[in-house]
């Protein structure tokens, strides 16, 4: 299934902004993170098709996730 | 003799009171420079400071910043400029709290750093700092960590809380404490490149959504650090949010969260209620 994952901040560094991929069926939010080597402590908010979700929801065809660093300075 | 209201209107160009008549004032009628900006406030006459505010604020919105009260939680990064900005606003009270002294890792960004107040508290800077640039200005500086324990007491009688820390754990302690008190909070953070602001009203879980992923540890500036600019942009934002919650005015970042990223210069708004995920 296809599935376009938006990546923002420090996430975009050595990665992409934007990419469509075809991912199989089941995938959660967690295989796509992992894929992407991007650490489960670095996660902050995360949606798909603008509504926030946990890492353990599995995406469907035509999913748009965006992934956001967590950010905690001051 | 003179009334103080007689002086003050026989001193005014047009509206305007110098800082001279406002020193001057003060000192015939034996009072401090922040009673005399009440009188000159509340008589519709406006310290000459604040003449390039005028379109933006008005004559009474600037007597209604001077009578506020807004805490700022953490003197660091963004907590410098946010007082600066707030007390060049003129927001009568601020309350700066902050149990840290200088690190020579601070001066990169931190606005009331100095190489000769390494090792001195963040807050007695800030209160220095403060009595030069608006002397009628009240600065409360207090050296102590924000906690659940003691919030109550420091954030008593605030009109809104702006939250400058450095640590997520803080960040929603004091998200807590502003909602049991029905205070509005204005939330900001950084990390290298990036930031993002958001303004919880009481009985909005804002800054609980935002951390929702959040187990233990810091966010991604711990690898990163933050650079000078970062803070005194998230800083701003933070400041015309407070700006405009204390007038009443414009639309806040309320239910959504500014997202900043100065490396792409791309900033997104992202709903933080609206669409909420369904109970999983």
């Amino acid at each position: 299934m296809n599935i376009t994952v938006k990546l923002f901040a420090s996430f975009r560094t050595g990665r992409f902004d934007i990419k469509t991929g075809d991912y199989p069926a089941g995938t959660t939010v967690a295989d796509v993170a992992d894929s992407l080597k991007l650490p489960r402590t670095e996660l902050g908010i995360m949606m798909i098709n603008n509504r926030h979700v946990k890492l353990e929801r599995i995406l469907a065809e035509g999913d748009i996730l965006a992934l956001f660093p967590l950010l905690g300075g001051g | 003799m003179s009334t103080l209201q007689a002086f003050l209107k026989e001193h005014a160009d047009e509206d305007l009171v110098a800082w001279e008549h406002q020193v001057e004032a003060s000192r015939r009628f034996g009072l401090t420079i922040t009673e005399t900006e009440y009188a000159i406030l509340d008589n519709g006459l406006l310290p000459a400071r604040y003449q390039r505010n005028r379109r933006t604020i008005s004559q009474s919105g600037q007597r209604m910043l001077f009578q506020s009260q807004v805490a700022v939680i953490g003197c660091g990064g963004l907590g410098g400029y946010i007082i600066e900005e707030l007390a060049r606003l003129g927001v009568g009270r601020i309350i700066a709290i902050d149990p840290d002294v200088f690190e020579e890792h601070n001066l990169n960004r931190q606005l009331f750093s100095n190489p000769a107040n390494l090792g001195k508290a963040k807050t007695e800077a800030a209160a220095r700092r403060i009595a030069e640039i608006n002397p009628a200005v009240t600065l409360v500086p207090i050296q102590a960590a924000f906690s659940p324990e003691n919030g109550v007491d420091l954030l008593g009688d605030c009109n809104v809380v702006v939250d400058a820390l450095d640590t997520i754990q803080v960040r929603l302690e004091l998200a807590e404490v502003c909602a049991a008190m029905k205070i509005p909070l204005v939330h900001g953070a950084i990390a290298g490149w990036f930031g993002h602001v958001a303004t919880q009203f009481p009985g909005d879980e804002t800054v609980q959504t935002i951390y929702r992923s959040w187990k233990n540890g810091k966010g991604i500036e711990q690898a990163l650090g933050n650079p000078s600019f970062t803070p005194a942009v998230v800083a701003s934002l933070e400041v015309a949010e407070v700006c405009k919650l204390l007038l009443g005015q414009g639309t806040p970042l309320r239910g959504r969260q500014l997202t900043i990223d100065l490396l792409s210069m791309e900033m997104h708004v992202i709903s933080l209620f609206e669409e909420h995920e369904e109970k999983s």
